[in-house]
């Protein structure tokens, strides 16, 4: 890795003296993988969890194989649970939860706060320590064994009657989601306290209000799967029958402290995404985000709202219909600050002067399938319409709509955004422009279907299917693969622009922020002199589309 | 050149207090910043914990006589003294912040040394406490005898939670009693004094959060059925 | 660049205080072991976490210093504390309206026995 980022920039640059930055400053493997650097941080996080969506990727890719015909003949149940699991947990605990927070977040917030690095440095290597060890747990888990239970690991099935590595998968997701509080932890202390002097609240970007609801998330949510998945443990290994009925338990109360973390949890896979938008938006019209006062209070009403909702995940569980129909209002509402930033979007960019590169073609796709995903959701919430889409291929088309049309775009958008600040190279705009378009094709080939199946009854996580839902299904194992080669097209240009990208000036987008202050790569310490605070997003309309 | 140490110090000597980590500008700032960082690590803990709780909550509403009689299993004398010894505890530990904040590292090595000791007597305590439970098959799963049939799903369920949250503090008592160890030789080295004792406070806060945590767990587990069966030990 | 702090930011707690804290502590404990040996019923309940809490709130005000801390502080303990009652609130109340549509005709929630 160092061998290829530390060599000078390629011709037709003129020799200069090699400036010293985060990238070069120090050489060897033991200066990365014992680094205090919040920027290397986010690098070695960004190598991880891309290494966590092929692999997830790859999970996914069984299911969808199978699902091209209505028998289940390409693998039998047990390994197609074990398919879905494996994509479900990989994607959700190792990609969705800790992308956008450890890599762009490790890397910007600093520099946004105009601090020279986050609270605790050591704790951030460790919180990198612990997702790589947490992860390894956990492929340990799936490739050796498998682990059948889905990534929700229901009781009693997952603490008595699977024979997949329960435990060992478990265990790397404990481990994991210790990397997770150490992070969220890490990033409210240090906007709160490591702003530089002058930095007020509402002068930070919109991005910092998102990654700071998340992290409060992270803090308050993690903690109680944590204790769900050691109670779990112990009534697999010790038969401490937490969640037993020959004890007078109730596997039910698992499923609500599970959902009591994992409902927020998609708020901590989206509220980032979210920021990430508001940036985008700001940059590709060269304007103010408007609202932005609503659009920041959004982020702290959602994070709030989305720890009262849980229930509605367990409309048919036994819960009672009363708790039921109290989370079923709470989660309309629940809506409202998504829908809030929207609309603020939409107004940011009337009458601005919008440009169309690849980060703002990711912003479209995600405004677009965000608000799909969104509505849908409110389908879902419908208590009386959940009884029949529970558990459907509606839900899970519902989810992929925000997770991937949603928070898989934002951080595509994201990563097209700052990769230049962070690596110094400019990549291929054209090749990155055709693979926005793969992906946002690729993906609605494959999920749109999906609502259609799920509203005419076909279960999720079933491995065969009536006859009369294969051209459906057929429809959708194609889309992915289109999906699969525009993922796979960003992982080709951004390596090669590594070796040979065009070295990256340091605002190549002309827009406002301290990190497009300094330059691309930024200097160890991210300032060499005091950062000018001003407004945030303080575009002169007078002096449009130049930089 | 590789290095083992932040690769920020290579070539940067800047006079600083001791104790001033490199991303903070002052040792205000950087006590502000551990401290809060301490609190929210706790506020984690106390979601953490309250899981635990949770879950004994409910069932206890819903089986509350075989709670009773199994809480009546446990002894109360041990677990008073317990409750006495761990508060004490917190007492030494938060004379040895006085002494980190008045900058005397022997006080503050001593009072940690007493902090420790009254921890090891603690878990001492508790090792008794389950080789008797282990004694009276009243550790859950196949090996768990209750005599009374009606009463004996709500005993193992008690005696699950029981072992559960009682394990659980233990653990983050041994944790605890680690960073006692790698603190007291930090104030043998004479680390600490009036401008430099964050360390040592936020010991102290993770220290009193399980004193905490057991003084909900002694009325919760043990005084239970105090009442309705005299209580007393077994 | 790093600047020398001055005077510490708090007072330091006088010895004679924290030892009044440990024997505020000890009567406490006292009075829950013998509150709980009287029968009053649902009133038990309610008693020893009053008393639990008062303790708690005692360690966490002095021995924990919350009185002198910052006000974002005090905030985080009190979201702490807010939190785990959001998870408590909404647990109890779907366990206790179950029996509001019985299951079956003879059921009975515990909570209502």
């Amino acid at each position: 890795m160092s061998a290829t980022l530390t060599s000078p920039p390629m011709a037709p640059q003129p020799p200069v003296e090699e400036r010293k930055h985060y990238l070069n400053a120090t050489h060897g493997l033991a200066s990365w993988l014992l680094t205090l650097d919040h920027k290397r941080i986010g690098m070695l996080y960004l190598i991880g969890i891309t290494i966590a969506f092929i692999l997830g990727g790859f999970a996914a890719s069984m299911v969808r194989m199978e699902l091209m015909t209505p028998q289940g003949d390409l693998m039998s149940a047990e390994n197609y649970n074990k398919a879905f699991t494996t994509h479900g947990v990989l994607m959700v605990f190792f990609v969705l939860i800790p992308a956008i927070p450890a890599t762009l977040g490790n890397f910007l917030i600093p520099i946004m706060c105009g601090a020279k690095d986050v609270a605790f440095p050591r704790l951030n290597l460790m919180s990198w320590y612990l997702f790589v060890i947490g992860g390894l747990m956990t492929l340990t888990a799936v490739v050796v064994r498998g682990v059948d239970t889905g990534w929700t690991f229901y009781t009693p099935y997952s603490s008595t009657y699977s024979n997949g590595a329960v435990m060992t998968a478990a265990l790397g997701i404990f481990i994991n989601g210790f990397s997770s509080i150490l992070t969220g932890v890490n990033f409210i202390v240090t906007i709160h306290k490591m702003r530089a002097p002058g930095l007020t609240w509402f002068k930070l970007p919109l991005f910092l209000w998102a990654l700071y609801a998340t992290s409060v998330i992270q803090v308050l949510g993690t903690p109680v799967v944590a204790i769900t998945i050691v109670l779990i443990g112990l009534e697999r290994t010790l038969q401490f029958g937490f969640f037993d009925p020959k004890l007078g338990g109730d596997p039910v109360l698992m499923q609500h402290m599970f959902w009591f973390y994992s409902h927020p949890a998609v708020y901590i896979m989206i509220l980032p995404p979210l920021g990430v938008i508001s940036e985008l938006v700001a940059a590709f019209c060269r304007k103010r985000v408007f609202g932005y006062h609503f659009v920041a209070m959004s982020s702290v009403s959602i994070a709030i709202i989305s720890f009262v909702v849980w229930g509605h995940h367990m409309f048919t569980s036994g819960q009672s219909v009363y708790a039921g129909l109290v989370f079923s209002v709470i989660t309309f509402f629940v809506a409202v600050p998504s829908a809030i930033k929207v609309f603020n979007w939409m107004a940011t960019m009337y009458k601005a002067s919008i440009s169309l590169e690849t980060p703002m073609l990711y912003c479209f796709g995600f405004i677009g399938l965000f608000t799909i995903g969104g509505l849908t959701g409110l389908y879902l919430s419908s208590i009386g319409v959940d009884i029949h889409l529970h558990d459907t291929y509606f839900v899970v088309a519902h989810f992929h709509y925000i997770m991937v049309g949603g928070a898989i775009m934002g951080l595509m958008g994201g990563l097209h955004y700052w990769w230049p600040k962070m690596t110094g190279r400019l990549y291929n705009e054209f090749w990155s422009k055709i693979s926005a378009g793969l992906i946002f094709a690729g993906f609605n080939f494959t999920f749109f279907p999906q609502f259609i199946l799920g509203w005419v009854g076909m279960p999720r996580r079933y491995h065969a299917y009536p006859e009369e839902l294969q051209v459906l299904n057929v429809f959708s194992t194609a889309g992915a693969s289109i999906l699969a080669i525009g993922y796979a097209m960003p992982i080709i240009y951004f390596i090669y622009s590594l070796g040979k990208g065009a070295p990256s000036p340091p605002n190549p987008w002309g827009a406002k922020g301290l990190e497009w202050d300094i330059p691309s790569p930024p200097p160890v310490e991210n300032f060499d002199e005091p950062p000018v605070i001003t407004e945030p997003y303080d575009y002169n309309p007078k002096a449009v589309g130049g930089h | 050149m590789a290095s083992h140490t932040t690769d920020l110090e290579a070539g940067q000597e800047h006079a600083h207090p001791p104790g001033l980590a490199h991303q903070f500008e002052d040792l205000d700032q950087q006590l502000d910043a551990t401290s809060f960082g301490m609190w929210l690590f706790l506020v984690n803990e106390i979601m953490f914990f309250g899981g635990l709780f949770a879950g004994y909550a409910l069932y206890r509403s819903q089986m509350p006589a075989g709670f009773e009689a199994a809480s009546n299993h446990l002894d109360i004398f041990l677990g008073g003294f317990n409750t006495v010894v761990l508060i004490g505890s917190s007492l030494t530990m938060a004379l040895g912040v006085r002494s980190a904040q008045l900058g005397r590292n022997i006080w503050v090595r001593n009072w940690l040394i007493a902090t420790l000791f009254l921890g090891l007597v603690f878990l001492g305590v508790k090792v008794i406490e389950y080789s008797a439970k282990y004694r009276d098959h009243l550790i859950p799963g196949a090996n768990f005898q209750w005599p009374d049939p009606a009463l004996a799903q709500g005993a193992q369920m008690f005696y699950v939670f029981y072992f559960a949250m009682t394990g659980m503090h233990a653990l983050h008592m041994v944790v605890g009693a680690g960073l006692l160890l790698y603190f007291i030789r930090q104030a043998q080295q004479g680390r600490y004094h009036a401008h430099y004792f964050g360390p040592i406070e936020n010991m102290g806060l993770y220290w009193h959060f399980v004193d905490i945590v057991w003084i909900f767990l002694f009325p919760l587990l043990y005084l239970l059925g105090l009442a309705f069966h005299g209580g007393g030990g077994h | 660049m790093a600047r020398q702090s001055h005077a510490p930011a708090h007072p330091v707690t006088p010895v004679g205080m924290y030892i009044g804290v440990f024997l505020t502590l000890m009567v406490l404990t006292l009075v829950t072991v013998v509150a709980a040996k009287f029968d009053l019923g649902a009133l038990n309940t309610p008693i020893a976490l009053g008393i639990a809490g008062t303790k708690a709130t005692v360690v966490v005000l002095f021995f924990m210093e919350l009185r002198h801390a910052r006000l974002l502080t005090k905030l985080a303990a009190v979201v702490g504390i807010a939190w785990l009652a959001i998870l408590l609130i909404f647990l109890f109340s779907d366990y206790g309206s179950r029996s509001w549509i019985p299951t079956s005709p003879t059921w009975v929630s515990p909570l209502f026995k």
